[in-house]
């Protein structure tokens, strides 16, 4: 099977229309995009992100204009839509509610960031109602155990974090990181994604090599939009970057 | 030990925090009833906080509002100035004994920060406060006091730059230390076990409440009062009047300038039901789920959420819940420094207000306990600010 770019930008940063125009430009060279609902407390986000957010919610982002940026994508493209949020926005809105909007835009996925396993029995069996797909994140700590029940509850990838920390670009690939994937690729049915602190053409190829399925970025986008805002700059940094991205993972393939 | 309160509470963290949740469970459980770490803790209560703590009547202010009997439970008179030491000394020797050697804490008006420098200088780990930055100027006099004992403050910029913020950010510190790190929160707050483990090392404000009051009155007070941030104060003196159905409690929020304005951090009262800091409870929140920003004249209780305990006992209506202005509240302070010559913390002077109010109509045999979770010394700056001599 192929291997996968997931290539994550926050709702609404700087602006809805502007995060429109960075999905096009993204989804040239990614197999998913995963958009961000921008949180008040994103307690699992390092700074990129946490500024992200505020730049989004100062600039009057709102739950309901998530919808509407992926009604208005689904116009263009086809590529797979995986929204990542923090259980409030959901909790607050009804998670029904949210769910049946989330389909009818055209998304297709949804991840939860601190929704436990243990506690998703609902979420789980109203996700399969409405026909979105689930993804659990699971940690180099995560035990056994857990990893099987996490993959049970998922039904479009594992994401694994790669490391004992928040989001955010990073230097190296670590071996923590390689060893906990190799692990984790023995007790999963589902594909094996890896996130967090990717940023490099060289960091996807080492994952990549080393058995996952797709690997995740995100800080590495969000860090171009925070530089060059709502401009042809962004675009193009950003086209290029996920273009980088890909050509790491199709060298780590081989 | 109960993961939820009815459904309130849980277990919402990132799964990176998981196992250290669970470590921290288990540790709880192994030691709590273990009769060497009781006596410890015990030890360390007596001849270093200095409990057990006074139930004074509260005389004078008594005869001057005319009605219920004022007592009130001084925690002001512990080291620290606050209740708060009661929790951070239990969870440092649970910590020491799970073998970490890091400690971090939060806090908005410093006083949990400041019991947690306390503490990390008694038992030697290395201590870091995450504390809103906009609170670092508030109450530099706390500052400076925690980092006499040793402990690095770390002023937190993201976000409202306050207690929520300084939670948010010990939490990102947790998920990448947890090996050798301890995270001692400071109320009955965050995810499950967290709640319970700080009513518990607080509940021995209310076994010494009834006990004193038993032998100084002979019966049972009508009514207790206690403010209310993120609840541990008052769960510590309520807990052990829970299944005495005569007594009723009530758990004062700060209503800021008005529960009908935006400027408040009343959750009960106003907010509605949420996720945040992993637990499910009550929470100040915009049409959006996005986390209000909140005001108090008090730092300690301008927080937009509470304790899940407290939201399954505003359900069960097993407590009452009332606002008190900051107008009020400063009132208060003023009257118990006056009348009594005590100078109450201005979170604690939202209860004293309450029971100001309450006892006018009540009998002259009928009794009030006021929990009295700490001194206004922390607090003269704002004040200052309203009142001049
Ligand atoms: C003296 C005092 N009382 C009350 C509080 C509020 O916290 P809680 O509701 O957890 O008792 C604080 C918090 O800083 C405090 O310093």
């Amino acid at each position: 099977m192929d291997k996968k770019l997931v290539s994550f930008i926050v709702a609404g940063d700087p602006n809805p229309e502007a995060t429109l125009k960075f999905m096009k430009a993204l989804s040239k060279h990614s197999d998913i995009i995963e958009l961000g609902i921008p949180f008040s407390d994103p307690m699992a986000d390092g700074e990129t992100i946490q500024m992200a957010d505020i730049r989004a919610l100062n600039n009057g982002m709102k739950v309901s204009k998530v919808f509407d940026i992926i009604r208005e994508f689904r116009k263009y493209s086809s590529t797979p839509i995986v929204v990542m949020t923090y259980y409030n926005p959901v909790f607050n809105m009804g998670l029904e509610r949210f769910l049946k909007e989330l389909k009818e835009s055209g998304g297709n996925g949804l991840i939860v960031v601190d929704l436990p396993v243990e506690d998703s029995e609902e979420y789980l069996s109203h996700c399969k109602k409405y026909g979105i797909d689930t993804i659990f994140l699971a940690a180099p700590n995560t035990s056994e155990d857990r990893i099987k029940k996490i993959d049970n509850a998922s039904s479009m990838f594992i994401y694994l974090v790669s490391l004992y920390g928040t989001t955010g670009v990073r230097g190296e690939v670590s071996n923590l990181a390689i060893d906990f994937l190799k692990r984790t690729k023995k007790l999963c049915k589902n594909p094996v994604y890896v996130g967090f602190g990717i940023s490099k053409k060289e960091h996807a190829k080492r994952f990549i090599e080393n058995g996952a399925d797709g690997v995740v970025v995100g800080s590495a986008y969000v860090k171009i939009i925070e530089e060059y805002g709502d401009s042809e700059e962004t675009i193009k940094k950003l086209e290029e970057k996920a273009r980088k991205l890909k050509e790491g993972i199709l060298e780590g393939s081989k | 030990m109960e993961m939820r309160f009815g459904k309130y509470g849980g277990q919402y963290v990132p799964e990176v925090l998981i196992p250290s949740l669970k470590e921290l469970e288990k540790a709880y459980k192994e030691y709590k009833d273990d009769p060497e770490f009781k006596e410890e803790l015990d030890y360390y209560l007596k001849n270093y906080a200095g409990r057990e703590t006074p139930l004074y009547f509260a005389e004078n202010l008594t005869k001057k509002i005319g009605g219920a009997k004022i007592y009130l439970k001084r925690e002001d008179l512990l080291l620290g100035g606050a209740h708060k030491i009661n929790n951070s000394i239990g969870q440092a020797l649970l910590a020491k004994k799970m073998g970490k050697t890091r400690l971090i804490a939060e806090t908005g008006a410093g006083e949990h920060g400041l019991s947690s420098a306390m503490v990390g200088a008694l038992f030697k780990m290395k201590t870091r406060i995450y504390m809103g930055a906009i609170d670092v100027e508030r109450q530099k006099l706390n500052v400076y006091k925690m980092k006499l004992h040793g402990a690095e403050v770390y002023p937190v910029e993201s976000g409202s730059k306050t207690l929520k913020d300084a939670i948010n950010e010990a939490l990102r510190d947790w998920v990448e230390t947890f090996e050798d790190t301890y995270y001692l929160i400071g109320s009955v707050v965050g995810p499950y076990p967290y709640p319970s483990i700080v009513r518990d090392f607080q509940s021995v404000i209310g076994k010494e409440a009834k006990k004193q009051i038993l032998d100084i009155e002979g019966k049972l007070p009508e009514c207790i009062v206690a403010c209310v941030g993120g609840g541990s104060n008052s769960i510590g003196i309520f807990n052990e009047f829970k299944n005495d159905k005569e007594v009723k409690l009530i758990g004062v929020e700060a209503a800021g300038e008005g529960l009908d304005t935006e400027k408040h951090a009343a959750a009960l009262l106003k907010g509605k039901e949420g996720i945040l800091h992993g637990m499910l409870s009550y929470f100040l929140q915009d049409e959006d789920g996005q986390i209000r920003p909140t005001h108090s004249i008090s730092a300690g209780l301008d927080y937009p959420g509470v304790g899940p305990e407290h939201a399954y006992l505003k359900d069960m209506g097993a407590v009452e819940y009332a606002g008190i202005t900051d107008e009020e509240a400063l009132n208060a302070f003023l009257e118990l420094s006056k009348t009594e010559g005590i100078i109450p913390a201005l979170e604690s002077s939202h209860a004293l207000a309450h029971a100001m109010k309450i006892a006018k109509e009540m009998d002259s045999d009928e009794i009030i306990i006021v929990n009295l979770s700490g001194r206004g010394d922390k607090d003269l700056d704002t004040v200052m600010n309203y009142v001049k001599f």
